[in-house]
């Protein structure tokens, strides 16, 4: 009964947040500070990440390929399909959940705290909307485009791990990385990004919102809007992956 | 003129409002005043519709408050201005851009008009050359003054002070109410201040409402405070040491 509780909060917070801006041009400042914010401040732990990833997939993915019948230079194309389907989308995903969600539920929360939501309610300004709806529109932008980058680079990771480590050449492994390439794989990434962004936003926001009391209970709301986004994440991995590489 | 009648509140089943009725008029500084958790910051809430009431009814100017579609209380709610306790300022945003705030959500003024009334009204709280200074960078009682000014951005006709005071020294606290008063007069505002000080009381009070266990327990001016035979409100101002 609890859970269902709140769900329905979190469904009736989405109807609060998601509209038509009230004001176009604050939507657009707040949109493109949030917008810099999450992407330009992701790119260092993304590049971290997905090099390593991409580095140690290739190497554990070949130790288990040393000795079989599987030409090893079919390493790329595995060790891509992994990236690309899985671990781009993924654990950007999940870093993501720890960095952005949790500066969103202690930002809003602090804001709630403080009496500037209430502030924002007195003016007459909707405050969830004012203060969710540019995070919203700026994670969906942010989120996916960082995965995109993060497929780039995770296989980069991948030819320059095989270059240190000579399990099979360079060239033999971007042979692999280029064979029977399915465009489809990257919708089904980017499909991932896209809704693991709206989780990641709108669930880190209701925690922000429903803050009460004062840093205590701001830490409290960060840690639990990182924890349920990342089992949001890896809940609707499995729902997404389940309908849409088994049609 | 804001008028309260009958209103009750309750929280998980504990009733904290109990059938208040009060009315706060034009021009005048209106005090709240009461011991803590005796009911003073749950019926502002209520008056500025951060609260739902379980019944009673809030008039503005014989305006319905409760009983109407949120965007008819969105314009009434963009008449109303308020201080919050901690000035409740924007973090993420300068002084200027806080003052510015209000006018840049409900107006369509250039960007010059609205500098010319930021700077008005920083002027009109004896603030000048700190529109580009952050919240975090200026003092409670400089807060405060932002918050007034803010709140007085958009010619509001209700001004709400939730303990203008509270975390002050006494010199910044009587300026900050001298400050609210002469606004009050200059602006021909509603002012309601939920306020502890007795002092601010006696200096700029024109009518007090004394919140006693979430009742409207006494009300009159403060040349009638002293001569009160209210046991209540006597060992209020008792306790108040003034």
């Amino acid at each position: 009964m609890k859970y269902l509780n709140t769900f329905g909060e979190y469904l009736l917070f989405l109807k609060l947040s998601i509209g038509r801006p009230e004001k176009f041009k604050m939507f657009r400042e707040l949109f493109v500070r949030d917008l810099y914010k999450m992407g330009n401040d992701s790119f260092g732990i993304v590049s971290i990440i997905s090099i390593f990833i991409g580095a140690v997939a290739a190497i554990q993915i070949g130790y288990q390929l040393v000795g079989s019948l599987v030409p090893m230079y079919v390493l790329g194309r595995i060790v891509r399909d992994s990236n690309i389907l899985e671990f781009s989308p993924t654990v950007t995903a999940l870093v993501m959940a720890g960095k952005i969600g949790g500066n969103i539920a202690s930002e809003i929360g602090t804001m709630k705290v403080s009496e500037q939501i209430d502030a924002l309610e007195i003016m007459g300004v909707n405050s969830a909307k004012h203060v969710v709806l540019p995070k919203l529109a700026a994670s969906v932008i942010a989120i996916p485009a960082l995965v995109i980058y993060s497929m780039f680079l995770s296989n980069l990771g991948g030819i320059i791990s095989v270059n240190f480590s000579g399990i099979v050449s360079v060239s033999g492994y971007i042979q692999g990385l280029l064979m029977d390439f399915d465009g489809f794989s990257i919708t089904y990434a980017l499909t991932k990004a896209f809704t693991f962004s709206f989780l990641i936003t709108t669930i880190s926001a209701v925690h922000g919102y429903k803050t009460e009391g004062g840093a205590l209970e701001v830490g409290w709301a960060s840690t639990r809007a990182v924890v349920q986004s990342c089992i949001a994440i890896i809940f609707f991995d499995f729902i997404l992956t389940q309908i849409m590489l088994y049609k | 003129m804001i008028e309260l009648k009958n209103i009750n509140k309750s929280f998980d089943g504990k009733q904290v409002l109990f059938d208040v009725s009060a009315q706060f008029e034009k021009g005048k500084c209106s005090f709240v005043i009461g011991a803590s958790g005796g009911g003073k910051s749950v019926l502002m809430k209520t008056m500025v519709g951060l609260l739902v009431p379980e019944s009673g009814n809030i008039n503005f100017d014989g305006r319905d408050f409760l009983n109407i579609a949120y965007e008819e209380k969105k314009i009434i709610r963009q008449e109303i201005g308020m201080l919050f306790q901690g000035g409740a300022l924007f973090d993420s945003l300068s002084v200027e851009d806080n003052i510015a705030f209000p006018m840049r959500m409900f107006t369509n003024w250039s960007k010059d008009e609205v500098i010319e009334r930021v700077n008005f009204c920083l002027k009109r709280v004896n603030l000048e050359n700190v529109n580009q200074l952050f919240p975090s960078n200026i003092s409670g009682g400089m807060k405060k003054r932002v918050g007034i000014a803010r709140a007085i951005a958009l010619n509001p006709k209700y001004l709400f002070c939730d303990e203008p005071n509270s975390g002050l020294d006494p010199i910044t606290s009587r300026l900050i109410d001298e400050l609210i008063a002469e606004i009050t007069q200059e602006f021909n505002i509603t002012t309601v201040i939920n306020s502890h000080d007795m002092k601010s009381v006696f200096d700029m009070s024109d009518q007090v409402t004394f919140v006693y266990k979430g009742k409207a327990w006494w009300e009159g001016d403060k040349s009638q405070i002293r001569t009160s035979d209210c046991k209540e409100l006597v060992d209020f101002i008792k306790a108040s040491e003034f």
